[in-house]
């Protein structure tokens, strides 16, 4: 049956949520936006102690886990997951997706990983001190064409020896560098092979031959770290491969593309925290300030700023009832790459306009650094960007309402 | 808890009204765009689909079947997927019986529904919209004042679907001093009323097949038994948010079959020799208006599955039909914009889609859920 509610243990367990964002994030988010690459170390204790290993690729559901939603112990655990993303970013993205966690490196290792590997990996993530996950696919001449990746792996005896260079890998200072984390990197074993060559290899942290050779400074979400890494010949154990080395057109990159799935959603979601952030803001400030906005009455009555306001709620919630759709797909065990894109393409689009919208209706106030709505513009920006641009999700979109190929629609 | 699952039942009605929009409907949409009539034998077809007489409760001759704001949704946007005029008609009836069913008195129901649960296709009707450019359901200008143990009602409706062939129109006035959806009253006007005129059947831009008047009452004497509800009255603001829901359905429908029709097209349509669906500017056009779509839909069954629960959904309808209405406008817009010059010709239907998607800016009460 069509609903929207939640059960009260959920809604009770979203209060809390909510108020770690108020309390433990808002204090510091001005903060840690003017002081790029600076840690809150605190935060982390606290995060961690807390055991909320929440994040982008958190061991995302597979469609295999639909017997287990059957039973009802997996019960809607990625729409939770988004419900939980929204609240956490709706206190401060950048904060949020510099949570120690396993990350889009455990989501590579959750999606591609023999059980064996998802022991010895993951397992870390459950003890001892702050730790995170890193995912590196993008190189300085690639993006959104992942499948052209130049990174190489070579067999050496019981090693593999990757040489390349990647870019905008979140998280990669705190896990290459500043904790007992890892990085998923993607290589090809063989070039000849296109994407079917392409593997994916846990680098353990300050393993020799992988360097942090920078970290950006970035237009938002600075409190998280976007590191350039520099393999030179560095050496991973022959078991640190996820998966077969056997090179197959399924399998491998495939896996990869498989968490985009599970992980669509939640950036939608984040997309989602921090517009509904700013909206938040923009309705108090309103109320505060005699501007009404009236719902019901005539559309030809409503003055500039009720009608902006109200276009910005309802791009809000259409970018959520999508978000939760594609989750709650992944959920029951269907299919959801085309759901998973539409969210992602709504709600980096819709929540990009939301907040700029924010800061023209707050007039000089809304441009001014004493209020956070223009960090949350500059925050909100990202999420169009990252995990899928917003021209990437379309051209998915696309390929899937006309049955295309990617060699037909490209 | 959250889901997004129909019901057997509800995917069943989905199935059966949306192959008969598809094989039935549609195929005479231009036809009734073209001569402002719609067969009468698409007509009784539909009524053998039980669409209105199924929330009959059984007593009086219906099926009993239990209301609900999502099974209305989906029902509405299948047939307006079809065709918008001829969708509105198949349930106009709907408009007079729904209240009946939720607020009018034993009595009322008694006397009034039995019509409704005939073998044939009933006509029935509602009036709620009225001449200005600033109409606003909360705020009626057509009122109703006690006279003796009846009332007297004065003012002019608009839009009235199917007025001249109903046999008593449900008139909604403003009654008493209350501000809002609170004081406002449904009459029962039956045809002959003196002082109710139907004028001229309306000619529009769009929804062309369907006939709607603009109604005047001047003077008109009702008695005490046609006011909904008896004295108690009826919850006009949550018929507000059913009619909210239902027209953003139908602009889901209507916005749904332009994207599907634009999307065919765009696979087969060729220019320099491949289809032009390979050429991202459109690719990415059907992309976002696939998004669009669903978006409409999703909106509209939030709304619906807080009606269902009894709450008012005043927000959440308001929402999702003025968002509906934007985007079924952007979607239909597109259609026409991927046929290019054969979209401007009315050999292919997606002008009369973008006609009919216009209307819901401005349209309200003319289909309920």
């Amino acid at each position: 049956m069509i609903d929207f509610e939640f059960e009260p243990q959920v809604a009770s367990q979203l209060k809390m949520y909510h108020a770690v964002a108020k309390q433990m994030m808002r204090p510091i988010s001005r903060e840690y936006d003017e002081r790029e690459h600076e840690k809150p170390w605190q935060f982390y204790e606290a995060m961690w102690a807390a055991g909320r290993t929440l994040g982008p690729g958190t061991e995302p559901a597979k469609s295999t886990d639909a017997a287990k939603a059957a039973t009802g112990t997996a019960k809607l655990r990625n729409l939770y997951t988004c419900l939980s993303t929204e609240e956490l970013c709706w206190g401060d993205a950048g904060l949020f997706l510099s949570i120690p966690n396993p990350g889009l490196g455990g989501a590579a290792v959750a999606a591609a990983g023999t059980a064996e590997q998802k022991e010895r990996f993951l397992k870390r993530f459950r003890e001892g001190k702050p730790k995170w996950g890193a995912m590196a696919i993008t190189e300085p001449g690639c993006g959104s064409d992942s499948a052209a990746v130049t990174t190489t792996a070579t067999r050496d005896g019981d090693h593999w020896v990757i040489n390349g260079t990647k870019i905008f890998c979140t998280a990669g200072q705190m896990s290459a560098e500043q904790s007992e984390g890892f990085v998923v990197v993607w290589a090809t074993v063989d070039r000849s092979a296109g994407r079917a060559g392409i593997k994916p290899f846990v680098v353990e942290h300050h393993t020799p031959g992988m360097t942090v050779a920078r970290v950006e400074q970035k237009l938002g979400i600075r409190a998280s770290d976007t590191a350039m890494l520099i393999f030179d010949n560095c050496r991973v154990p022959a078991d640190c491969l996820l998966g077969s080395a056997e090179v197959k057109p399924t399998g491998g990159f495939k896996d990869v593309m498989a968490t985009f799935d599970a992980t669509r959603p939640i950036v939608a979601a984040m997309a989602i925290g921090v517009g509904r952030a700013a909206l938040d803001f923009v309705r108090d400030f309103l109320r505060d300030h005699q501007v009404p906005i009236r719902y019901g009455i005539s559309p030809r009555r409503l003055t500039a700023v009720e009608r902006d306001f109200m276009e910005m709620e309802v791009q809000l919630k259409a970018a959520r009832l999508l978000t939760w759709r594609a989750a709650w797909m992944l959920d029951v065990g269907l299919r959801n790459s085309l759901e998973a894109s539409m969210a992602k393409a709504k709600a980096g689009k819709a929540v990009t306009l939301i907040t700029q919208k924010a800061v023209e209706i707050l007039g000089p106030l809304g441009y001014s650094r004493k209020l956070l709505v223009e960090k949350w513009m500059r925050d909100a920006k990202i999420n169009d960007i990252f995990e899928g641009t917003q021209q990437i999700n379309l051209m998915i979109i696309a390929r899937r309402i006309f049955d295309y190929s990617s060699k037909e629609l490209n | 808890m959250v889901s997004f699952d129909l019901s057997e039942e509800q995917m069943m009605i989905r199935e059966t009204v949306g192959v008969f929009a598809r094989d039935e409907v549609r195929p005479a949409a231009r036809i009734a765009d073209e001569s402002g009539a719609i067969p009468p034998a698409l007509i009784a077809k539909s009524w053998e689909l039980g669409l209105v007489r199924g929330a009959i409760p059984e007593q009086f001759g219906g099926y009993g079947d239990a209301r609900s704001a999502v099974t209305g949704a989906i029902v509405a946007e299948e047939l307006a997927f079809g065709d918008l005029s001829i969708a509105i008609h198949m349930l106009a009836p709907r408009l007079a019986a729904y209240p009946l069913i939720e607020f009018g008195t034993d009595e009322q129901r008694a006397r009034l529904l039995k019509n409704f649960a005939r073998d044939e296709f009933t006509a029935g009707s509602a009036a709620l919209m009225e001449p200005r450019f600033d109409f606003d359901a909360a705020d009626l200008a057509t009122r109703a004042e006690r006279a003796g143990a009846g009332y007297v009602l004065n003012g002019t409706k608009c839009y009235v679907p199917l007025g001249a062939e109903s046999e008593w129109i449900l008139v909604y006035a403003a009654c008493g001093s209350e501000a809002g959806g609170a004081g406002v009253g449904g009459f029962i006007v039956p045809r002959g009323a003196p002082g109710l005129v139907v004028a001229e059947r309306e000619q529009n831009m769009g929804l062309k097949g369907l006939a709607t008047y603009e109604v005047t009452l001047e003077n008109c004497r009702l008695g005490a038994e046609a006011r909904i509800g008896g004295e108690g009255g009826l919850n006009f603001t949550r018929i507000v948010a059913q009619t909210r829901v239902a027209a953003a359905a139908m602009a889901t429908g209507v916005a749904r079959a332009a994207y599907e029709y634009a999307r065919a097209y765009a696979k087969e349509r060729k220019a320099f020799g491949v289809p032009i669906a390979t050429k991202q500017a459109i690719a990415f056009m059907l992309a976002e208006m696939a998004i669009e779509v669903d978006a409409m839909r999703l909106l509209t069954w939030e709304a619906a599955a807080w009606l269902d629960k009894g709450e008012d959904a005043l927000k959440e309808s308001y929402q999702a039909r003025n968002y509906a209405a934007q985007a079924a406008l952007v979607v239909t817009d597109n259609a026409v914009q991927t046929l290019g010059g054969h979209g401007y010709i009315r050999e292919h239907p997606v002008e009369l889609f973008l006609r009919n998607a216009r209307g819901f800016a401005v349209l309200e009460g003319l289909a309920t859920v």
